[in-house]
């Protein structure tokens, strides 16, 4: 109890549950047994009193970091119960449903706990284990007793975020393929160190001091050892090899198979003829190194995986149905969706289908199409487009066209074109590899050929010692070593790499495109300026803004609702409630005067006075406050640059990047920009397709084109690129198909990523440099019949610890 | 030296025993997550035993 006692303590620093700083009065507490909690909010409070409540306070003894804090709980799970979603991903199981869950917000062991001890005490729950490393959890539940939705409702208001992994199907065959992985890499590590110690004692020994039998008998050991290794661990090396032989194709497993199994044959004859050379512990290191550097490829290649899956979460596209028999709103799956039917969008919502507007007014944005955050404005019968972003009052529209028809999913077919269309990764190393392939076994036989004229007895015995000798161990781990160390280093800057190729690309590229929305920009709006005009400070005129923004839900006010500004306490003044006038501003009343906040011309009717006429033009957009007295306040409101972009961008610039910048935005905003950091090649509003076939046209003049972008509008040209980067903050779609996700959304680990890019490209060119200067010592060594089994065993880890350890260096 | 025929032999016996074994551990999940069981051991589980 004492480390309970001692965090409690610590709350009068923090938030007992999440850490976060607690404002000063607040009265968010709890008296446990082990004393008084103090929280930083009704959220973080609801969820320890549960916590205590189930008697799981242990928890907060064995956690080794602070819980997330509370999220806001508004998410459709009872959306997953609908079957048509579900069929995504439940499988059935006798009994019982099942579905593997994706988990956010884990902070440490203690969490996946937590999780675990609540979701099994559950109703209707048959089974739930959470997997921390893979922040995944497979649950089976009993459809007859509870909901899927439920279950997500109790995880996320212990603070989690549970979703259902749409790939959950394939999630057992990734655990077996994992778990055989693993196995081969025991059995071949095992029988590397005790056939090592039959080998030394042979090496070490002078002529004649091991007793004949005894040499033998360690001979016998390590053939029976090596066995299981050869038949097991080395298998996946000989199907490969054999697929490579049918598609007459020489692949890396040709020679590491031909190596394998010469050395193999020669030691099992020298064993049972008791005479000739033993290369047993050569094999068994050699199986042991390639299968190591094959699993630590598959543990990073899944850590990448899943983080991209988290980002790219199954939300079910979900639209408020207004009922045609009652006019009473219901919650839908889009799938349900029927042409005709009539749709409430709420403010903030995203339009789920192409419709016609039917309501008196609407403002969305249709910044997935434009790049344009700015809302238009639409009458009734105008068209309104699914995925649009209703940036006003809610509106019902009647659903036109649905799925394959929408504007939408014209994007998306466009996407899959520039997909197809994307230059094939040239498989030049495929290529080298397998010219290498063939010289070596050219090698061997000629080798082999010479010493029949020369020395028959040892010709056999020499053509062995060269496959085995350049088994290209060193260059087989020489590439995928240092592509994980470098995915691990992206990682670690906040760079989520879909594939080892990205680093590849990355380092590669001249020319980098910024998409201007999100990337070098806050992606929202924020306030740039305040003017006051009628109160005496710039304070006075935000509290009053604030004060009247937050009472209304209308879109402006998140501008208004700064975190750094202390929280009014509840106003009881309010004489009338807001009116918010749709696409105009708000009207309140406070302390009994009329106020309006909003546009030129809404509040200008207040107030009556024409505008002092000293004011300069802006480009922004500005909202003005003013009451019946006269004009009050201006602020400028507009999209600001990110503190590192302007450095992010020189970095660029130094390390030989051209930069430019493509934007759907209006010229004003884009000129803007471009201007403050310097970036002399930018145009505006420009359509996907435009962004698409500048892309192409820098292609096509030889350059190499990153691009980072962020909405779905930017789909295609991120699949035109040759290597993309989607924000984290942005459209699912976007991301899926990226080679390189910015979880950070900071330009400045765009830079890190691309020194990180190059630096692996560095030591993959010296691993190459490395393992080909060895097997050119080497060669000539072996075919002169110089290698005996100990220098090709020496030969053979050094060069391939070389590369391991080079490859290391990117991990700091 | 004539320990050495009886301990060779052992040692592969050994061996095999060991593998076995690693492959039984495997095949039971327990590399699956290296974290999170640590914590079953440490915290009591009150539920009574349905």
């Amino acid at each position: 109890m004492t480390l309970e006692l001692a965090s409690g303590a610590a709350a009068a620093a923090g938030c007992f549950h999440c850490g976060l700083p607690v404002a000063a009065g607040t009265s968010f507490t709890f008296d446990a047994g082990g004393g008084r909690r103090v929280f930083c909010c009704l959220g973080c409070q609801a969820i320890s009193t549960s916590i205590a409540g189930l008697g799981l306070d242990d928890y907060y003894r064995v956690r080794s970091a602070p819980a997330p804090r509370a999220p806001k709980a508004d998410e459709h799970f009872d959306a997953f119960d609908d079957p048509v979603v579900q069929e995504r991903f439940v499988s059935q199981a006798p009994g019982a449903l099942e579905a593997e869950l994706i988990l956010e917000g884990l902070a440490c062991a203690a969490c996946a706990w937590l999780v675990e001890q609540v979701v099994a005490r559950s109703a209707g729950v048959k089974s739930i284990s959470v997997n921390y490393s893979t922040r995944r959890a497979r649950l089976a539940w009993d459809p007859a007793t509870t909901r899927l939705g439920e279950v997500l409702r109790a995880i996320h208001a212990l603070g989690y975020s549970a979703w259902p992994y749409e790939e959950g199907r394939l999630a057992l065959v990734e655990q077996r393929e994992g778990r055989c992985l693993l196995r081969r890499l025991w059995v071949a590590g095992l029988g590397m160190m005790q056939v090592m110690m039959y080998a030394v004692p042979g090496y070490l020994a002078g002529e004649g001091e091991i007793a004949g039998d005894a040499a033998s008998l360690m001979r016998w050991a390590g053939l029976v050892l090596t066995a299981p290794v050869m038949a097991y661990s080395a298998a996946p090396f000989f199907r490969g090899a054999w697929r490579d032989l049918r598609l007459s194709h020489l692949g890396m497993d040709v020679p590491i198979a031909l190596g394998l199994l010469a050395a193999f044959a020669a030691s099992v004859h020298a064993t049972v003829a008791g005479a000739g050379d033993v290369y047993f512990d050569s094999i068994a290191m050699f199986v042991f190194l390639i299968t190591g550097g094959r699993y630590l490829e598959l543990v990073a290649r899944r850590r990448a995986g899943s983080s991209l899956q988290r980002l790219a979460r199954l939300v079910p596209q979900m639209a408020r149905r207004v009922r045609a028999s009652d006019g009473h709103e219901e919650s839908v799956a889009v799938a349900r969706l029927y042409v005709g039917d009539r749709v409430l969008v709420r403010p903030g919502e995203t339009v789920p289908a192409d419709g016609r507007l039917e309501s008196a007014s609407a403002s969305v944005s249709q910044a997935w199409l434009s790049g344009e955050s700015r809302a238009l404005a639409r009458a009734p019968g105008d068209a309104v487009l699914g995925g649009s972003v209703n940036a006003g009052d809610a509106f019902v529209l009647v659903v036109t066209r649905l799925g394959a028809d929408t504007a939408l999913a014209s994007i998306h077919r466009l996407l899959e074109r520039a997909l197809a269309e994307r230059p094939r990764w040239a498989d030049a190393a495929q290529r080298a590899s397998a010219m290498f392939v063939a010289g070596i076994l050219a090698v061997a036989a000629l080798a082999g050929l010479a010493w029949l004229a020369i020395e028959p007895s040892r010709a056999l015995w020499i053509a062995v010692a060269v496959l085995i000798v350049t088994c290209p161990c060193a260059l087989a781990l020489a590439t995928p070593v240092a592509l994980t160390a470098g995915v691990g280093a992206l990682a670690r800057a906040n760079v989520v790499a879909a594939s080892a190729e990205a680093i590849e690309r990355l380092a590669g590229a001249t020319d980098i495109v910024f998409d201007k929305t999100g990337t070098l920009t806050h992606g929202q709006p924020r306030l740039l300026e305040t003017l006051p005009l009628g109160l005496p400070t710039r304070d006075d005129c935000f509290a009053l803004a604030s004060r009247i923004a937050r009472a209304s839900a209308h879109p402006i006010d998140t501008v208004f609702r700064d975190a750094s500004t202390p929280i009014a306490p509840a106003s009881t003044d309010m004489g009338e409630l807001p009116r918010s006038v749709a696409g105009q501003g708000i009207e309140t009343m406070i302390e009994g005067r009329r106020y309006r906040l909003g546009r030129e011309g809404f509040v200008a009717q207040l107030c009556a006075s024409p505008l002092p006429s000293s004011l300069e033009e802006v480009a922004d957009t500005v909202t003005w406050l003013g009451d019946e007295g006269g004009w009050l306040a201006r602020f400028r409101i507009g999209d600001e640059l990110r503190a590192e972009a302007r450095a992010a961008i020189s970095d660029l610039r130094a390390l030989g990047l051209a930069v430019h910048l493509l934007s759907g935005d209006e010229a004003g905003a884009v000129n803007r920009v471009a201007a403050s950091l310097g970036i002399v090649d930018a145009s505006a509003r420009a359509t996907p397709e435009d962004k698409r076939s500048r892309v192409a046209d820098m292609q096509r003049a030889g350059a190499r084109v990153a691009m980072v972008g962020d909405g779905i509008n930017d789909a295609p040209v991120l699949a035109q690129a040759d290597v993309s980067i989607a924000m984290g903050g942005g459209a699912d779609l976007a991301q899926v198909h990226a080679h390189a996700v910015l979880l950070s959304n900071s330009p400045a680990d765009l830079v890190r990523a691309v020194r990180i890019a190059r630096r692996t490209r560095r030591v993959i060119r010296q691993n190459l440099f490395w393992a080909l200067a060895y097997n050119i010592v080497v060669i000539p060594l072996a075919v002169a019949g110089l290698v005996t089994p100990l220098i090709a065993g020496i030969g053979m880890s050094a060069s391939s610890l070389a590369v391991v350890a080079n490859a290391a260096r990117l991990r700091r | 030296m004539d320990i050495l025929y009886l301990l060779i032999p052992l040692s592969v016996v050994l061996a095999i025993v060991i593998g076995a074994a690693f492959w039984l551990a495997v095949d039971g999940g327990q590399f699956d997550d290296l974290d999170k069981p640590a914590l079953d051991v440490v915290v009591d589980d009150d539920r009574p035993r349905p």
